[in-house]
């Protein structure tokens, strides 16, 4: 699922625990800055084999996730 | 191929601006530029041009190597903010040194120090060079919005300066440019041409900062991996990692990226900010001065900037 992966990658970068993290969380509830954005987007790049901007990613976890699998539809 | 250093030398302007200074001029906070950015000083200049900082860069690196003005055969300098457009900076070294060379000046933004090396390397492998200066030269706050604070936290002012000579200790360079203005634009004086139409832009620096971030990251891995394997060597053999010093943050990712030990990347972005072509020739220069750099030692060297241009080489010291 999207979704578990996500919340791993975002929890491994931000040094958080997963449990911290749900599909309602935004990007500014989480601490999430401009530039920790763009690490995360290429982070979300390699697992996903998708081309991807901080615009594209919306402002929560949800957005993001959607996005995803948008592209991989 | 080609070259082997000789000496470095580097010089910043004495007037130190702190980012509680800053703040006063702005809104920002020391926080927040620490936090973004990992710079916590910078140095400006008061009445000292691109040009000066270049002079007194360059007397230092040849004091160090004890080699004398009539013996530079080329006198290269990469910079974006001469304060003259002729003489070049290069130019004007030759002549406050006393020496008698050609001499130009490169532009190819933050990577300019890394492009006007390469190019000296290969006058020097033409043959006939005893000795070439190649020196990286910024007043970038002269190019600054300073009521901008996306940007004008960022810079600062200095130069940096290396001694070559023909040798065998440049193992692999790799140069890129990937034109456009969308990402990095600083437009020039428009001039006063009574003939001409086109609009008058300010003549200060645009920055889209998370398109830098994500190209400087990219870049510095991609280019990193592929001229330490042209040099026939493995990332495990680099014993320094010499970057531009562009955001502290574009430094860690990329060390984490290349699973590089951060400890190996010369960081003094804390004390000077961004200081564009000088930055990495400061840094050497730093990083040779500090003692913990061993002749025979690795060297990786990269940067990416403006053009957007990107380059790296390795070398040994």
């Amino acid at each position: 699922m999207t979704i578990e992966k996500v919340i791993k990658l975002i929890a491994e970068h931000l040094d958080m625990d997963e449990s911290e993290i749900t599909e309602d969380s935004t990007f500014e509830d989480l601490g999430i800055d401009s530039l920790d954005a763009v690490e995360i987007m290429m982070e979300t790049e390699d697992e996903f084999g998708i081309e991807i901007t901080p615009a594209d990613a919306g402002k929560s976890v949800k957005e993001l996730v959607e996005y995803i699998d948008s592209k991989l539809a | 191929m080609a070259i082997k250093i000789l000496s470095t030398g580097f010089y910043v302007p004495e007037k130190v601006i702190t980012n509680d200074d800053l703040s006063k001029m702005v809104e920002t906070s020391d926080e927040w530029i620490v936090q973004r950015v990992g710079i916590r000083e910078r140095h400006v200049s008061v009445n000292e041009t691109a040009a000066d900082f270049a002079i007194k860069a360059a007397e230092s690196a040849l004091k160090k190597a004890d080699v004398r003005p009539d013996e530079i055969d080329l006198i290269v300098a990469a910079t974006i903010s001469s304060d003259t457009v002729c003489p070049t900076v290069a130019g004007t070294v030759e002549q406050a040194i006393g020496a008698s060379c050609p001499c130009f000046d490169i532009n190819s933004a933050c990577s300019g120090f890394i492009f006007a090396l390469d190019t000296a390397a290969a006058f020097l492998q033409r043959g006939g060079i005893r000795h070439a200066l190649v020196i990286g030269a910024e007043r970038l706050s002269k190019l600054m919005d300073w009521n901008d604070r996306s940007t004008c936290v960022i810079f600062g002012d200095g130069a940096g300066a290396a001694l070559i000579a023909p040798g065998e200790n440049y193992l692999s360079s790799h140069l890129s440019t990937q034109g456009g203005s969308d990402v990095i634009k600083i437009p020039s004086y428009v001039g006063v041409s009574p003939f001409y139409e086109g609009v008058a832009e300010a003549p200060t620096i645009f920055m889209d900062g998370q398109e830098t971030f994500k190209f400087a990251v990219n870049k510095i891995v991609n280019d990193i991996k592929y001229v330490v394997e042209q040099a026939g060597l493995t990332l495990d053999q680099i014993d320094h990692v010499v970057t531009h010093q562009a955001n502290i943050r574009i430094i860690e990712f990329a060390s984490k990226r290349l699973k590089i030990d951060i400890d190996k990347f010369f960081i003094n972005i804390d004390k000077y900010g961004n200081t564009s072509a000088a930055s990495v020739p400061i840094a050497l220069s730093e990083l040779e001065d500090s003692g913990r750099l061993k002749r025979g030692d690795t060297i990786v060297l990269s940067a990416f900037g403006g053009g957007l241009s990107s380059a790296a080489c390795v070398v040994r010291y």
